[in-house]
This record gives C-alpha cells, sequence and structure tokens, in this order.
C-alpha cells in the first residue's frame, strides 16, 4: 500500500489540477468551436449550422480592420520592445553606478496594470491636455500631434503605451542573459583585443537565442490578447480604428448578443495564437528529444 | 389625485396580500443597472414602495458598460437555472428573451390595470410577447432632441433650428464667431444617436420606418440615406478637433459653459444641466431635432418564470406598482424622462418634459412615433451594431456618402 501510494503520490496530486485544466482549458476551448459552428446569437444553442460565422467574419470590414491592426501592433510592438529593451540591456550592463536604482525605474512600468497606463496616455496624448497642448503653450502655435484622433494613426498610440510599458521587463529579461554568458569567453576575446561591439554582436547576443525566444513568446501572447490597452486608451476609437480582435470578440459576445460571431473571432485569435506557439513548442520538444 | 394613489395602493396591498398568503409575502430579486446617483435614487423610490406594500425586494444592481455587464449577469444566471424575478431588459431584447421561453406572462396585471388603453400603442406593443403582457414599461426617453446654450443663440441672433438646413446656416454662423457649433462625443453610440435624429428629420417617419426598424434594403441605399450622410459629414466639420472619445456629460458640459452651441442628445442630458443648477429656457433651451417624429428609448421590466408562490406574487406587486401613476411620476421626474403611462399629471415637471409628453401624444396619433434604433430599441444587437459600424466609420474617416450606403447595406445583410 505505502509502496503504491510513493509509486503513484505525484499523479494523484497533479490530478485535480489536471482535471481542472481539462475541464476549464480545453473542454471550453471545445464548447467555444462547437457554439462557433451554430447560429447562436443572445444564448448559445447547439444546433450545428457550417461555417456560416466564419463566413460573416470574412464579410466583415470590423473585423479585418481588426485584424489588420492586429498585425500592425503585434510587429511593431514586438520588434519595438525588443530592441529597445536588448538597447537598455547593453547600457545597463556597462557596470555603471546605481544599476539596481536604474534598472527598477525601468522595470517599474510592468508593475502599472495596461488600465492605468492606457488611462494616463490618454491625457498625455490628448491633443488639449498632453503634450500638444504643453508644446503650444511654450509658444510652438503651429505644433501638432494628434495621432490618437487620428483614425489612420491612433493603432500607433496603442503602439507607443504598450512599448513604454513592456520594454523594461524585456530589458530585465535580457540583463539576465548578458550576465549568463560565461565570463571567460568574453574575457579571452577582450584579451584578443576583439572591440566591444564585435563581443556583443559576435558572441553574446548570438549565445542568448533562448532569450530571444521566450521574450517574443511573451510579447507575442501580449499583443494578440491585447485588450484592456485598447478600453483604456482609445475605447476602440475612433470609429473603431484601434479595434483588435479582442475588442471585436467582447463587443460581439457581451454587447450584441451575437455569441456566434464572438465565439468563431476567438477562434480565429486562437489559432494566430497556435501558428505562433506550436513552432515553439515543437522546436522545444524536438532540443529535448537529441 | 392622492385619493386615487391612495385607493390604488391599498388594492395592490389587498391584492399582494391576498396572493401572497398562500407563501408568505410577496417577495422579488431584482437585476437592474441604474446605479449612478440619480438612477440609483430613483430605483430606491421603487423599492421603498415595494416593502411599503408588504414585500422583500432583494436588490442585485449590476454597474458598467451601460447595462453590458447586467446582460452578461443575466444570461449566467438564466443559464444556469436561476433567473431573477426581474431584470431591466428593453426593446426587441424581451421578444429575444421570450424566444427563449424563460419570460413569465403578466397579463393579468396588465389587463386588470387596463395597460392597453394607457400606454401609447407602440410602446405597448414592446411590452407584449405573443399576445401576452410580458413587460412593464418605466419611463420614456425622448431621443431626438437638440439642447442649446441660450446666451449664445441670442448674442448671435439665433433661433432654435426647425429644419437641417438652418441648423448648417446656424452653425456656420457660430464657426465665424469663433464657438464650435456641435458639442458631440466621439463614441459610436453617440455617433448612431445623431445619425438616427438625421435620418429621421431628412426622411420623415415613414422612411426611418423602412430604413431603421424594417431595414429594407431599397430604403438603406436610397438617394434619401445619401443624403443623411452627407448631413453627417457636414456636421463632422462642426464638432471640435478633439471630439474623439469624449463622454456625452463632457459634451453636455461644453454647452453649459458656453464652449459649444448645440448638442444632440437624449433627455438624460437634461438631468446634467438640471443638476448645474441651470433654467430651462433662461439658461438652456431644448427643441426637438429638425423634422417630424418622436424617437423613444423606453425603460422596462421584465419577468421570468420562476418557482413559488412569493415570487408569483412578487412579480404581481412589481409590475402593478411600477406602471403605478405614484411611482411613474417620482422615479421620471428623478430621472428627466417622462412616464410611459398617458395619465399623470405633469404639472410638477419642467418644460421640456411637458413638450416631449405633448408631442409623445400626438406623434402616437399621428403614426410618427418611433423607436430609437441606437438605443436598442427598434433591432436586435447584432444588427443595430453593424449599422452602427458603418455610421461611425463614416463619420471617422472621409469615406464618400455613397460607400457608406453600398456598406450599410452590405453590414446589415451580413448580420442576419
Amino acid at each position: 500500500m505505502t509502496r503504491w501510494l510513493q509509486d503513484n503520490m505525484p499523479k494523484i496530486v497533479l490530478a485535480p489540477s489536471f482535471i481542472a485544466v481539462m475541464v476549464f482549458v480545453y473542454g471550453f476551448i471545445g464548447w467555444t468551436a462547437w457554439v462557433s459552428l451554430t447560429r447562436s446569437r443572445l444564448m448559445p444553442r447547439y444546433e450545428i449550422d457550417s461555417f456560416i460565422q466564419y463566413g460573416r467574419l470574412a464579410d466583415s470590414p470590423r473585423f479585418e480592420t481588426a485584424m489588420v491592426n492586429l498585425a500592425i501592433f503585434g510587429t511593431l510592438f514586438i520588434v519595438i520592445a525588443m530592441v529597445l529593451g536588448l538597447l537598455l540591456a547593453i547600457l545597463l550592463d556597462q557596470k555603471i553606478r546605481i544599476e539596481g536604482a536604474i534598472r527598477t525605474i525601468y522595470l517599474y512600468p510592468m508593475a502599472l496594470s495596461m488600465i492605468v497606463t492606457g488611462t494616463a496616455w490618454k491625457w498625455i496624448l490628448n491633443p488639449e491636455l498632453g503634450i500638444e497642448a504643453t508644446i503650444k503653450g511654450w509658444g510652438f502655435a503651429n505644433f501638432e500631434f494628434k495621432w490618437l484622433v487620428d483614425p489612420d494613426m491612433a493603432i500607433y498610440t496603442v503602439v507607443l503605451a504598450a512599448v513604454w510599458q513592456s520594454s523594461g521587463f524585456v530589458m530585465a529579461l535580457f540583463l539576465a542573459g548578458l550576465r549568463s554568458v560565461d565570463e571567460e569567453i568574453i574575457k579571452a576575446a577582450q584579451v584578443d583585443g576583439i572591440p566591444t561591439w564585435r563581443v556583443y554582436s559576435a558572441i553574446i547576443i548570438p549565445s542568448m537565442a533562448p532569450i530571444f525566444l521566450s521574450a517574443f513568446i511573451v510579447l507575442a501572447h501580449l499583443a494578440i490578447k491585447a485588450f484592456d490597452l485598447v478600453i483604456a486608451l482609445t475605447g476602440g476609437g475612433p470609429g473603431y480604428a484601434t479595434d483588435l480582435p479582442a475588442t471585436y470578440m467582447y463587443a460581439m459576445a457581451f454587447s450584441r448578443g451575437d455569441i456566434g460571431q464572438a465565439a468563431s473571432s476567438a477562434m480565429v485569435m486562437m489559432l494566430v495564437v497556435f501558428t505562433i506557439v506550436v513552432p515553439y513548442l515543437y522546436s522545444e520538444l524536438r532540443t529535448k528529444d537529441d | 389625485m392622492k385619493s386615487y394613489v391612495l385607493s390604488t395602493a391599498s388594492a395592490i396591498a389587498v391584492c399582494a396580500a391576498g396572493v401572497a398568503s398562500a407563501d408568505g409575502h410577496a417577495e422579488a430579486e431584482v437585476l437592474h443597472y441604474w446605479t449612478s446617483g440619480g438612477e440609483a435614487k430613483s430605483v430606491a423610490v421603487l423599492q421603498e414602495e415595494f416593502a411599503a406594500n408588504g414585500g422583500t425586494w432583494t436588490d442585485m444592481p449590476v454597474a458598467g458598460g451601460g447595462g453590458d455587464a447586467a446582460g452578461t449577469a443575466l444570461r449566467a444566471r438564466v443559464l444556469s437555472g436561476n433567473a431573477p424575478t426581474a431584470a431591466q431588459i428593453k426593446g426587441p431584447a424581451i421578444q429575444e428573451w421570450y424566444a427563449e421561453g424563460v419570460l413569465a406572462d403578466i397579463s393579468s396585471v396588465a389587463e386588470a390595470n387596463d395597460w392597453a388603453n394607457l400606454l401609447p400603442a407602440s410602446i405597448a406593443a414592446h411590452m407584449q410577447c405573443e399576445g401576452t403582457w410580458c413587460a412593464a414599461p418605466v419611463n420614456v426617453h425622448r431621443v431626438d432632441w437638440i439642447w442649446a446654450n441660450t446666451e449664445i443663440l441670442a448674442a448671435n441672433g439665433l433661433e432654435m433650428p426647425t429644419t437641417w438646413d438652418e441648423f448648417n446656416a446656424a452653425a456656420e454662423t457660430l464657426q465665424a464667431a469663433g464657438i464650435i457649433p456641435l458639442a458631440h462625443g466621439g463614441q459610436a453610440w453617440q455617433d448612431a444617436t445623431v445619425f438616427e435624429t438625421v435620418v429621421l428629420g431628412l426622411g420623415g417617419a415613414e422612411f426611418y420606418q423602412a430604413a431603421l426598424v424594417n431595414l429594407e434594403t431599397e430604403a438603406l441605399t436610397s438617394d434619401t440615406m445619401i443624403a443623411a450622410f452627407d448631413q453627417m459629414r457636414t456636421m463632422r466639420g462642426y464638432v471640435d478637433p478633439n471630439f474623439s472619445g469624449r463622454d456625452w456629460n463632457l459634451a453636455t458640459a461644453m454647452v453649459m459653459n458656453g464652449e459649444a452651441a448645440f448638442q444632440i442628445m437624449g433627455d438624460w442630458a437634461k438631468g446634467e444641466f438640471l443638476a448645474a443648477g441651470k433654467v430651462p429656457g433662461v439658461d438652456f433651451s431644448c427643441a426637438s431635432t429638425p423634422g417630424d417624429g418622436y424617437l423613444y428609448n423606453v425603460d422596462s421590466f421584465a419577468m421570468f418564470s420562476v418557482d413559488g408562490d412569493g415570487k408569483a406574487a412578487g412579480q404581481e406587486l412589481l409590475a402593478e406598482l411600477i406602471m403605478g401613476p405614484k411611482f411613474q411620476e417620482v422615479f421620471n421626474m428623478n430621472k428627466g424622462s417622462i412616464p410611459a403611462r398617458t395619465d399623470v399629471d405633469l404639472s410638477g415637471f419642467d418644460e421640456c418634459a411637458q413638450l416631449s409628453a405633448a408631442d409623445m401624444a400626438s406623434t402616437n396619433d399621428g403614426g410618427t412615433l418611433m423607436p430609437s434604433y441606437a438605443h436598442g430599441m427598434a433591432l436586435f444587437g447584432a444588427q443595430s451594431g453593424a449599422i452602427t459600424d458603418v455610421v461611425t466609420a463614416h463619420f471617422n474617416s472621409d469615406m464618400s456618402s455613397a460607400d457608406a450606403v453600398q456598406m450599410l447595406a452590405n453590414a446589415v445583410a451580413n448580420s442576419m
């Protein structure tokens, strides 16, 4: 008996959380997939009616805007946050004084919720309250900075706020990566008289590849599920110019009583996540097998 | 009046006591989204009256999202088989819930109190599901109001506009004088609010009915609709550059402070003026938006099928109190709307409310009393949302009116 317990203890301990994950994650993914194939409106219905909801998604200009915005926002957010984070990390890595304090300052935006970030930037970018009004107040009467109220530019304000929030976190990740590179190699390179920028570009950064991947995965899923930032910063506007798939899904499910549309857009979002995560998992699992 | 109220109240009490004796007393759990100051005060009136008639009221206020959060809570409750006794639902959503087979029949109360003759016909129709009464109306908000700063109008020699051309001319004058002609908040529902008043004004009630209630493709793609979008484009020039995302009450404040001249908004805006100590006719003016007709937004409570005599008695008592003249008077004086029943004495109401009531009666006779699409009275959420998407996309871009009309027809077809 004790022996059996000893053998099976890990399984018994893990079973409840395993069951919970099966039901509440995969079970509900399955449920959403089912509902996305029905004509559900106010309440879920279960008679399958082919891919009508996906057809409606394809015909919806608003969902198209949301997907284009996701592409713009995702790409710019990930690239800028990673470049900026790496740059900050390298600068911090120069054995400077009060590094701890500076690191904390850059990391702090991460402690704010996206709602706070969004609201703060809404005021900063508001033409009558923020940057534009301030600079006009200094005497530059022709200065204009109206991105927030310009339908073509508003999505970039979302990028701006998101980068501000996350680049400190990326910096911390990269800093840990920089510190984990073997000192001996760097010293050897310095003895050989190799310039610092070459040390970074040829030795340190290539050896940090796993950190890049982790940072990418973290930022990518932040981008895809971005919702609160848009709601706080622009409310999806002007018009629906800054809609993202997550805000579209919310509008359909909770404001419009169109559960079928909401479920199908949620499935599309999940597919986008899969196209990013599955190659990652695949490469991770394969390296373990080697 | 007073004796009538008293006799009704005692009749209710007797009736409630009679039904309730079977199972203790009347009880009701009421899900609503009246959580802001004035609204909460208004709903407390109902709560007190319910308690005074021997009922037990369980309050379930759900704040947020203009009722979205309450709708979500309601769905969760109904799906789990634990529906509240009554919930604040309005417009076609009542019939949508009825189609799910979860609403209770309150015809006995409605017929005993002659609701059919107390309510304007089109409003009564919203409260009925396939011939039975399934909801009780609380108030009538008029949506097609135009509010103005009286002082600014006088200073510029302007009158309240009675046609959209007059409005445009007045706006040009104001713009030349350096005043923002139209205070507006760039949120989708506010764009939709302005749009529906323009459609009603330019096309008339018959066109409004065809386009925004019956969704006839011919009407949606007609020249009148193009003209409506043209007017929206013109009005885009009359708002200040910083209007995006502004809340409606901030736009009202702009009119109050003299920054802007006009605002097009439902009569909840009046509450803002009154709360700031402004006097109708002196500090601010109210008029219906140019054109004939009346767009209404009626809040109502639907009753859900629940088990237990106590709850059934609670529903009957609640329905009776909601339509009671005393509640209708007190509640609507607090909220800025007018009573849904037409026999309430309006002498205590302000002149805007009296105008609203007079117009409701005359448009009811003339057949131009129309449900507001922007406020969920005319269409299901999917359809009204699809229209609003197009309206707000057009208003916030340089899309041509012809493109907008085509997009409108496609969006409506796609939302079915």
